[in-house]
């Protein structure tokens, strides 16, 4: 049980904290597969890694509503450090939420299940904050589309080894679909819905 | 059964401290409680949530039993402050004053720790207290010298 006293703090530096992150969030989005960092200093609860930490509380809000993987939200410290530090509803539904956050990757599940926005509103879909083992070793992955000049390769040890596959729902969804940040440590990798894989090897 | 009721007691008591040493604080110059703050032997102490400005909604209503309305927005600021010996403190203030939210948000955290409570009661709320009265006393004497006294005059009907 943490009470308020055992709360981790958050931003050192809200505002200069923040807009770099969302700065290295923005890069990630505009240049599908390369690694960028978080370099905002920030302290957090121990389920979360230090970029998923500063992502929450550059970008979630009393707006966005976030579901939490089941091993984040069997203890209520994550649910509670969010509340006080960016008072962002919780919700168990994930097929409501703006934003998942998934600690675990083998918990992820079927992404049909999460929100995938409407043809009218494609932007009220799920933006998945997926933690990973490594984003600098591991399986090769090529990618493209919009955003890399004819492909990007990227290393990774994503724990579910069928992400990509499962991320060919976007091909058939467009343009609706589900937005995808990695995160390893510090560093932060996204699959936005239009990225797609054309090879991978080891 | 007694030692819970006992333990309300005391609880409610500090929650009422508490309270009115808010009271004074949020009335007080950002300048003079960081001069009694001085005086404080300040434990180690980190800020959990940083000093942010925002908005609340100012509500009214007119007469005691008129319907509440939305007067307007007033800016206030926000701050939360964590002792190393794990007391949380909390400041809000009108305006955008960060650093008077983060004295607040640390008397208040002082005032929690049993050990400290009374020397920021003597060294920063009282004090500001006497301040904060005298001020008001002054005022209401330059009103009260300037009273004009009306007087009817009656006026015989015959």
């Amino acid at each position: 049980m943490t009470t308020i006293a055992e709360l981790p703090a958050g931003f050192a530096d809200k505002v200069l904290s923040a807009q770099s992150t969302f700065r290295s969030v923005m890069d990630a989005m505009a240049r599908p597969g390369s690694v960028q960092h978080v370099v905002a200093s920030v302290e957090m609860p121990a389920a979360l890694m230090r970029g998923t930490a500063a992502i929450a509380l550059t970008l979630f809000d009393h707006d966005t509503t976030i579901w939490l993987d089941p091993g984040v939200s069997k203890t209520p410290d994550v649910a509670k450090w969010l509340n006080f530090h960016t008072g962002a509803p919780v919700v168990t539904d994930p097929s409501i939420c703006h934003f998942a956050l998934i600690a675990d990757a083998e918990e992820l599940p079927d992404l049909t299940g999460f929100a995938l926005g409407s043809s009218e509103y494609p932007d009220r879909s799920t933006t998945l904050i997926l933690q990973v083992e490594s984003l600098t070793r591991g399986q090769r992955y090529e990618l493209c589309g919009p955003g890399i000049d004819r492909a990007a390769t990227l290393r990774a040890m994503i724990a579910p080894k069928d992400l990509f596959e499962r991320l060919a729902i976007n091909e058939t969804l467009f343009p609706r679909g589900i937005d995808v940040v990695l995160v390893a440590g510090d560093e932060i990798v996204a699959i936005p819905r239009t990225t797609r894989l054309i090879g991978h090897g080891g | 059964m007694s030692a819970r009721g006992e333990n309300t007691t005391n609880e409610d008591g500090s929650i009422a401290r508490r309270k009115a040493a808010m009271a004074v604080l949020a009335h007080a110059d950002a300048a003079d409680i960081a001069a009694c703050l001085d005086a404080v032997a300040l434990p180690a102490h980190e800020n959990l949530r940083e000093a942010e400005n925002g908005l609340v909604m100012v509500r009214g209503r007119i007469g005691g039993d008129g319907a509440p309305f939305n007067l307007g927005e007033a800016t206030i600021t926000r701050a939360a402050v964590r002792l190393s010996s794990g007391e949380v403190g909390f400041g809000y203030a009108l305006g955008r004053d960060r650093e008077k939210a983060r004295m607040i948000a640390l008397c208040d955290a002082l005032m929690q720790s049993p050990e400290r409570a009374d020397g920021v009661e003597a060294k920063v709320i009282a004090p500001l207290r006497a301040a904060i009265s005298a001020r008001h006393a002054r005022r209401a004497a330059e009103a009260a010298a300037t009273r004009v006294d009306f007087y009817t005059m009656v006026r015989g009907e015959g």
